[in-house]
């Protein structure tokens, strides 16, 4: 037996409603209810407040489940894209050769990953499309840019060189804590790769591979900058300019 | 269809229910049902019994967790005006419980939906959580507090409990 005299706690009125509270207080709290009005409101308000939700929310139980998440259809196709609104396929990455593959922190900020590599193939689809203003200073000012980008970013940019890939130019963007940079590259074909940089929280991640519609992206961080190289969906050739690109990062970090 | 998938089925209005409470949106709701389901099925040959209900739930518990992680830098959109404000009745009630429950922190609204609407026990929700149960009734104590004071801030004419 409980003593009816010990005082209620907050904890025991929700336990009381939520009948988690031992039988045998049970009176007690009825008891203390019926003595202590305030709490006696607060009582009915959370019971108020089950009955709204459930008239809320119930009649999605009765709704017809949408075929998509019929399991059978699951079985034999599951959804590749996790979250429309975050179309990034995630793929753990291991890049052959001697890409960086740098484990350390890597799974613990995949989020981070996401929407920054969605920032960047945002940035690559709205600028390789431009004809006639694909950036803002063009790659013939190279050591502008480079200046340029190193003091508005806060860490040395530099635009790599790329076998094959002629230096468009770059531009300044926002990203996600702070200002990114964005350089564009083309190759004799015009195929266009954008090298997207900006400061990451995480010190360095190993290599991931993103893909959304006709866009690929390789994602990693190395000394708390991230980069995005992005480009077409060919990812034997999205790897080699990404590796370009790591390879010539290491040599100028030192 | 194997005795697991039955199981898995039968929670699936369920778990359309927490999850559309969740997070409002009727598509993101379903995505989220529809991953956690995928997730599930490729575990079908790791679950190794044990309570499927509670686990459907974690999962799609953490899968939100991680998409709000990541949408949490964007602007949340909001509507610019309350069409419908003089609606009165059930309907009005349950807009302010959603729009109640949309200024919740992520891990209070979990615990207030999982207790109060899917009927789930402390212990439970301590397991989906990954936290002791301490824990979950402090966060549902506090999403109460601020339902209630929410609600109430809402209509304060309609609300006043006698």
């Amino acid at each position: 037996m409980t003593d009816p005299n010990i005082p209620v706690t907050e904890d025991e009125l929700h336990a009381y409603v939520d009948n988690e509270l031992p039988a045998e207080r049970r009176g007690d709290v009825e008891a203390w209810l019926a003595a202590h009005p305030d709490d006696a409101a607060r009582v009915q308000s959370w019971r108020a407040m089950a009955e709204t939700l459930h008239a809320r929310y119930d009649a999605v139980l009765d709704e017809a489940v949408p075929k998509r998440l019929e399991l059978e259809r699951l079985v034999r196709q599951p959804r590749r894209w996790v979250y429309g609104a975050v179309a990034a396929t995630l793929m753990a990455f291991i890049a052959g050769g001697g890409v960086g593959w740098i484990a350390r922190g890597a799974a613990a900020t995949p989020s981070a990953f996401q929407s920054f590599t969605l920032d960047a193939l945002d940035a690559h689809r709205l600028y390789v499309v431009e004809v006639r203003h694909p950036v803002e200073v063009p790659g013939s000012e190279r050591d502008h840019l480079q200046q340029w980008l190193t003091k508005r970013c806060g860490w040395d940019v530099r635009a790599p060189d790329l076998t094959g890939l002629k230096l468009v130019g770059g531009r300044l963007l926002p990203g996600p804590s702070g200002p990114a940079s964005f350089l564009m590259y083309e190759s004799t074909s015009g195929e266009r790769f954008t090298v997207y940089t900006a400061k990451a929280k995480t010190e360095a991640t190993q290599m991931r591979y993103a893909v959304q519609g006709s866009d690929g992206a390789l994602f990693w961080a190395d000394r708390g900058v991230a980069y995005v190289v992005s480009g077409g969906t060919d990812r034997t050739r999205l790897t080699q300019v990404a590796q370009s690109v790591y390879d010539q990062m290491e040599k100028n970090g030192g | 269809m194997t005795a697991f998938r039955q199981s898995v089925e039968a929670m699936i209005p369920a778990l359309r229910r927490y999850a559309r409470a969740l997070v409002r949106d009727t598509d993101i709701a379903d995505d989220l049902v529809q991953d956690t389901l995928v997730r599930a099925l490729r575990s079908e040959r790791l679950f190794l019994g044990g309570d499927v209900r509670s686990w459907l739930y974690t999962i799609l518990t953490n899968l939100n967790k991680n998409r709000r992680r990541s949408l949490a830098r964007r602007p949340a959109f909001m509507p610019l005006l309350d069409n419908n404000a003089d609606a009165s009745g059930t309907e009005a009630e349950g807009r302010d419980i959603e729009r109640a429950l949309s200024t919740l922190v992520e891990e209070q609204r979990s615990v207030l939906l999982l207790v109060m609407l899917e009927g789930m026990s402390y212990r439970e929700v301590a397991d989906i959580q990954g936290v002791p149960i301490g824990t979950v009734m402090s966060r549902l104590a506090r999403a109460r507090a601020h339902v209630r004071a929410s609600i109430e801030g809402q209509r304060p004419t309609l609300r006043r409990v006698k």
